[in-house]
């Protein structure tokens, strides 16, 4: 039998030309008077996909979901689930279900009759709605709290019964807001890796909405990246990442540093960029970008090694500097260092041994390298 | 316990804060027992002077009645005490009829003005934000005119050649003037008129407060929004009935100037009766059992919204 | 669905203010009727408003109930905002079912029966009924009103501000004068204002517990009213609404005025 993980390896849909997308997002407008929520956008989602929006407050993700579940009408352009239009179809007959940013759980309802809310809506008999009900108690480990109100469980609790109640009905696609928003971090973490499980075990498709990137990343197979109404980058957490299509995408998830400079010349495999001081710096990953064409090289910290001497290896970019400031973070320390044009340079070491060989400390000379493949080149 | 913790901290500290502490702690009694006080001589001892006098025989005389209790001579003549008065309610169904088609009448306006103050409400508090402290206002605005300019204004649009007769005349909606004014009719109007705001301000706070995801979550879950109404925001606004019920309906129990003014001669309300029976008839021992018993009907709703308020106080906090 | 459900409440809104609102401007319209029928439009004059002035009954009953309201309305607000303080801030001291019952009560209870019941603890004592008795009796049924008033804003009341007050070393009393009496203000004079209208515009409480030569406005209407509709009560009547509605209306302009001033100031802070 296959573990799930290996099951998520393998899935990639969005790879094979010949996959149907379930959820079509087809030049969707959304205003509000003269705002602008969601901007032209269209975006394609597979069946079996657990997918996330990510992007600051404002950046229409929360519309894009609403307008799913049917809250919203688009203004223009066409929302598509399993090739059927969905506009004019009320809330209460679309095949989706969304777990509330506040959970919305009904106060004056138990835990259970919150969970058979929807299916009773159905009308699905008695018998049946009490064993989905069990059922889905056990999934969330609820069982022992089904006689109780809302009001009387933890945050925690809350959001089992929010995701009990929306996957009851086995929705084609559930819809999440801010899923995991109300929890501390430390439940966030592991409920992170209890809803894959859900997801994966159930076989449904997750549309989540977030402003936490990390939770996008662990969670999602795919993220969108979502800024002014207008999707940024559609790709896996991985490429996301290591391969940022913008400025804004490799700003917007983790550290980055960016360096400006213009290409000098091609090679075989890459390129050569000068900076603003002259300095050169070699790069693989230079995409498009021709001979005199300004851009940026986006490199991520952990990338950039910081040793009081020069490396030896020539292949290596390397730039001189001083160290600006130190920060230690138990696992991880980073270190700002300062390069001669002013650039103050993030770049961060694991603590892999209790003791640094080679400690640095502020004000010392310093000298940054990376490898010529460690970043990328970005032109817009 | 605040106190001990300051008076704690006192020992060391100089006299004259002493002082200052001892006056502060006087100011907090008397704070408490001023109003304490006002209310215990101005609303609770007539109460027992109400039950004392209901006890005691007619007299024609000024007070029109003889004294049975005074503080001396309570034991005395604890025997002597008269339940005549009561006897007599008994006795006379108009009395009984009177305290029944009180509560008839003030149940039935208590429901039509729930009827019509919900949809109000429920407006109200799905009306823009910016828009609705004005609305607030609006709802507010009449109860500040008097209550007597409201009810008068009501004869001259209900009279048989009042407004109302003559707009459904001119439309030729009906050939004969309504009789209205002076019916039962004309008193659910009259209450129903006068009582709105009373059931649209707590029915407006209760719907004002709930959250509206709830309905977006009913819809979700596949409930239409007329059955999300009376599944999800009805009971959640449960509390704000109750409370524009008990507003309404304890006050038009004893209400006296509308049926007075609107109702008929026929029209048997207790308010009614008791000032008729206090004023026409000056027989105060009868009114006042009118009013110990009318009191005793409406001690249950009484402590029912004391209650109420009270629990709403203990959220507040 | 949104847009029918809004389409709805706009109904329900617009037809439940036009039953609201509808009687009073009627009333007010026919009070600038020529003919002395009060339901049949004559046409335009203001002579009503020139023979109630000639009404020195109805001059001297308004002057009683503009007397009575304004002594009856400071003493209950005083008295309110005490047990207001006392119902929130002193949650133990005994009696306090009692007490918070007996605030709460008058709220629903029946007129005839605290006006009944006022008359007859009059009587007891001996206190000729007239002038005192009638505001004694005003005092206490809208010093309720206040408490209510006041209570709610004291309950949203952000304790720390005392705290903190008390904290910087002002003692209770200070702490009061200083903090908490300017935060509920607003609430304090808005129960002044509703304990003065309770207070004009009470008959039932007034008739049992007034007598010879205290008869408040309302009385006058009132056994007018009985004798017939007139056109003299209906610009009485306006007269009486028109200051109310610029009463009410003057005051909440000032709100909203120095609530636009405040958030003007806010932003005005945030982007200094």
């Amino acid at each position: 039998m296959q573990s799930l993980g290996s099951i998520r390896r393998s899935f990639a849909p969005w790879t094979d030309p010949q996959a149907k997308p379930y959820i079509v997002f087809d030049n969707v407008t959304k205003r509000f008077g003269d705002f602008t929520a969601v901007d032209n956008l269209s975006l394609s989602i597979y069946e079996r996909e657990f997918f996330a929006l990510l992007g600051a407050s404002g950046c229409g993700k929360s519309t894009l979901l609403r307008m799913l579940a049917g809250f919203e009408e688009p203004t223009s352009g066409r929302i598509l689930i399993d090739g059927q239009d969905l506009r004019g179809t009320p809330p209460y007959k679309r095949p989706v279900n969304m777990m509330f940013q506040s959970y919305a759980l009904f106060p004056h309802m138990t835990v259970e009759k919150n969970i058979a809310f929807g299916l009773k809506q159905e009308g699905m008999p008695a018998d049946q709605i009490e064993a989905r009900v069990t059922e889905m108690l056990k999934l969330v480990k609820l069982e022992q709290f089904a006689k109780r109100k809302p009001h009387q469980l933890s945050g925690g609790q809350r959001q089992r019964v929010a995701l009990a109640r929306s996957v009851a009905k086995r929705p084609k696609v559930l819809l999440l807001d801010e899923p995991l928003g109300a929890l501390d971090k430390k439940l966030r973490e592991e409920t992170q890796f209890e809803l894959m499980d859900l997801q994966q075990s159930l076989g449904l498709t997750f549309v989540v909405v977030t402003h936490d990137q990390e939770e996008a990343m662990t969670m999602a197979d795919r993220i969108a990246i979502l800024d002014k109404g207008q999707v940024m980058q559609v790709a896996t957490p991985a490429e996301i990442y290591e391969a940022p299509g913008s400025r804004f995408v490799a700003n917007f998830v983790g550290n980055v540093n960016l360096f400006e400079g213009e290409v000098v010349a091609r090679e075989e495999n890459g390129a050569r960029i000068r900076g603003a001081t002259g300095a050169e710096i070699r790069v693989e990953n230079a995409g498009a970008a021709a001979a005199g064409n300004s851009v940026v090289f986006a490199i991520r910290p952990e990338k950039i090694r910081v040793s009081s001497r020069r490396p030896d290896e020539s292949r290596l970019n390397a730039m001189e500097g001083e160290v600006y400031d130190i920060a230690y973070l138990g696992d991880m320390t980073i270190y700002h260092v300062k390069l001669a044009d002013g650039q103050v340079v993030k770049a961060s070491a694991l603590n892999s041994s209790r003791v640094t060989e080679d400690p640095l400390t502020w004000d010392d000379r310093a000298w940054i390298s990376f490898q010529p493949d460690a970043g990328v080149v970005l032109t817009q | 316990m605040a106190d001990t913790a300051i008076s704690a901290r006192d020992t060391v500290s100089e006299t004259p804060s002493m002082t200052r502490r001892l006056f502060s702690a006087l100011i907090s009694r008397l704070v408490i027992a001023i109003p304490y006080l006002w209310l215990l001589v101005f609303f609770l001892i007539p109460f027992f002077i109400v039950f004392k006098i209901s006890l005691s025989q007619t007299a024609i005389a000024m007070p029109p009645y003889t004294p049975v209790i005074g503080v001396s001579d309570f034991f005395q003549k604890i025997g002597e005490l008269s339940f005549d008065n009561y006897v007599w309610l008994t006795e006379d169904a108009l009395y009984f009829n009177a305290y029944i088609s009180s509560i008839w009448i003030a149940g039935v306006s208590t429901f039509l003005t729930l009827l019509i103050g919900y949809p109000i409400a429920y407006g109200m508090a799905r009306a823009p934000t910016t828009v609705r402290p004005t609305l607030l206002m609006l709802v507010i605005l009449p109860f500040w005119t008097s209550f007597l300019i409201r009810v008068y204004a009501w004869i001259g649009i209900l009279k048989p050649e009042g407004l109302l007769n003559q707009l459904l005349m001119t439309l030729n909606i009906i050939d004969e003037p309504l009789i209205i004014l002076n019916t039962n009719t004309a008193i659910f109007i009259g209450i129903v008129y006068s009582y709105l705001p009373f059931m649209i301000l707590p029915l407006y706070s209760a719907l004002e407060k709930m959250d509206y995801t709830l309905i977006e979550a009913a819809n979700d879950l596949g409930c239409p929004p007329l059955s999300a109404f009376w599944k999800i925001t009805f009971p959640l606004s449960l509390p704000g009935v109750v409370a524009g019920c008990l507003l309404v309906f304890i006050p038009a129990v004893g209400e006296f100037v509308i049926p007075d003014l609107l109702g008929g001669s026929e029209t048997l309300m207790i308010g009614k009766t008791l000032w008729n029976e206090f004023n026409a008839n000056r027989d105060w021992p009868v009114s006042s059992a009118v009013a110990i018993i009318l009191l005793l009907l409406l001690v249950v709703p009484i402590m029912f919204f004391q209650h109420a308020q009270a629990k709403a106080q203990e959220q507040g906090r | 669905m949104n847009t029918t459900w809004s389409r709805f409440n706009v109904t329900s809104i617009a037809l439940g203010f036009a039953f609201l609102y509808l009687p009073i401007v009627i009333l007010v319209i026919f009070s600038f009727n020529e003919s002395k029928l009060v339901t049949v439009w004559s046409g335009f004059s203001t002579k009503w408003y020139g023979s109630l002035l000639q009404n020195q009954g109805l001059l001297d009953a308004a002057w009683v109930t503009v007397r009575v309201g304004v002594i009856a309305a400071t003493f209950a607000t005083v008295l309110g905002t005490m047990a207001a303080l006392a119902l929130t801030r002193y949650t133990r001291f005994r009696g306090r079912i009692l007490f918070s019952g007996m605030v709460f009560a008058p709220l629903v209870m029946p007129e005839v029966i605290t006006g009944l019941s006022l008359l007859l603890l009059f009587v007891a004592v001996g206190l000729d009924r007239g002038f005192l008795t009638v505001t004694l009796a005003h005092i206490t049924f809208s010093m309720c009103f206040v408490a209510v008033v006041v209570q709610s804003r004291l309950l949203t009341f952000d304790r720390s501000l005392e705290e903190a007050a008390m904290d910087l070393g002002a003692t209770p009393v200070t702490t009061f004068f200083h903090v908490t009496l300017p935060v509920i203000l607003p609430a304090i004079v808005s129960g002044w204002m509703l304990a003065f209208t309770l207070s004009l515009d009470d008959l039932v409480i007034a008739s049992f517990t007034s007598g010879p030569g205290a008869t408040t406005l309302p009385m006058k209407i009132y056994s007018q009213v009985r004798l017939g509709v007139t056109p003299e009560i209906n610009a009485a009547c306006t007269i009486l609404i028109a200051i109310v509605a610029v009463g009410v209306i003057a005051a909440s302009l000032v709100n909203k005025r120095r609530e636009v001033q405040r958030l003007r100031d806010e932003q005005g802070a945030q982007r200094g």
